[in-house]
């Protein structure tokens, strides 16, 4: 296997999994990224302020990530161009189908959310899809 | 204050679980999406713990009780159909993800690196997520 690195996944995950509960006992609400963007980017009336302050310690998270470890952010071989095709599905798409990888693939499934289950499995497979046209029909960088 | 400072510090939390976990650098995101290549399996790990946390607050606690600490009720998504869009949503989230290395939490704490392809995801995708609520009615009871 490449790269195998399964203690820091397990470290990190218990740390979004510690991140999610704090929303859900405290708040009530599912701690979906593509969510809460998409609640600040157009906020709804009666909305409580917890949106734009996780999305600030978000921010501020990837400062001291930057500052402190730099290396903790890898280059992507994907072409700018690609890249922006890959923002617009991926923004588009996580409104679409109500969720990405935190609010499906983390809150829903934790919740034993068939609808989360299905989409996880779903947007694994077209990502490895995506992947091995890329990659193996392409011949796209590695 | 309280509500400020347990949303600030989650969102902290989650950038740094998300960093600890190597869900910002794309090319492991991407070698997790390779099944047919060098599978990379170590994000399967990031969702076991994220989803055991989870899974436990929910129904070891949440579910025992009648609100949340600091609001009257809960408000989960409580949709339960199989339908179009959220197939069509997740099949074309993957292919975005898959094509990029980017989710939208990992591509929001890139935004910190300065990176272009970090300011690019994001700017696309918030294009991405503009462009469906200028036609579609919100429905945040089914919000993940």
């Amino acid at each position: 296997m490449h790269n195998f690195t399964p203690l820091p996944a397990l470290l990190g995950g218990v740390l979004i999994g510690l991140a999610a509960t704090l929303i859900l006992l405290f708040e009530g609400k599912v701690a979906g990224i593509s969510g809460i963007l998409a609640g600040v980017l157009r906020p709804a009336p009666g909305d409580r302020a917890w949106r734009p302050q996780f999305l600030a310690g978000l921010l501020v998270g990837g400062v001291l990530l930057q500052l402190m470890r730099p290396q903790t952010f890898g280059a992507t071989s994907a072409s700018l161009g690609a890249v922006a095709v890959a923002g617009l599905l991926v923004g588009y798409g996580t409104r679409l189908g109500s969720g990405c990888t935190s609010g499906h693939g983390v809150c829903g499934n934790s919740r034993l959310s068939v609808r989360s289950m299905v989409a996880t499995v779903t947007f694994i497979l077209t990502g490895a899809v995506t992947v091995f046209v890329a990659r193996k029909l392409l011949g796209d960088a590695s | 204050m309280k509500s400020a400072i347990i949303s600030f510090s989650s969102g902290i939390m989650f950038a740094i679980g998300l960093g600890i976990a190597g869900m910002t650098k794309p090319e492991k995101v991407m070698g997790f999406l390779d099944f047919t290549g060098q599978w990379d399996a170590s994000l399967m790990f990031v969702m076991v713990g994220a989803i055991a946390v989870s899974a436990l607050a929910y129904h070891f606690v949440a579910k025992k009780r009648a609100s949340p600490l600091l609001v009257e009720s809960w408000h989960l998504p409580t949709k339960k159909d199989i339908d179009r869009p959220l197939l069509l949503g997740a099949a074309l989230f993957g292919v975005g993800w898959g094509l990029g290395g980017f989710c939208p939490g990992p591509g929001v704490v890139s935004l910190a690196t300065g990176s272009l392809p970090a300011v690019v995801f994001v700017a696309a995708m918030l294009v991405g997520m503009m462009g469906y609520s200028a036609t579609h009615e919100r429905t945040p009871q089914d919000e993940e």
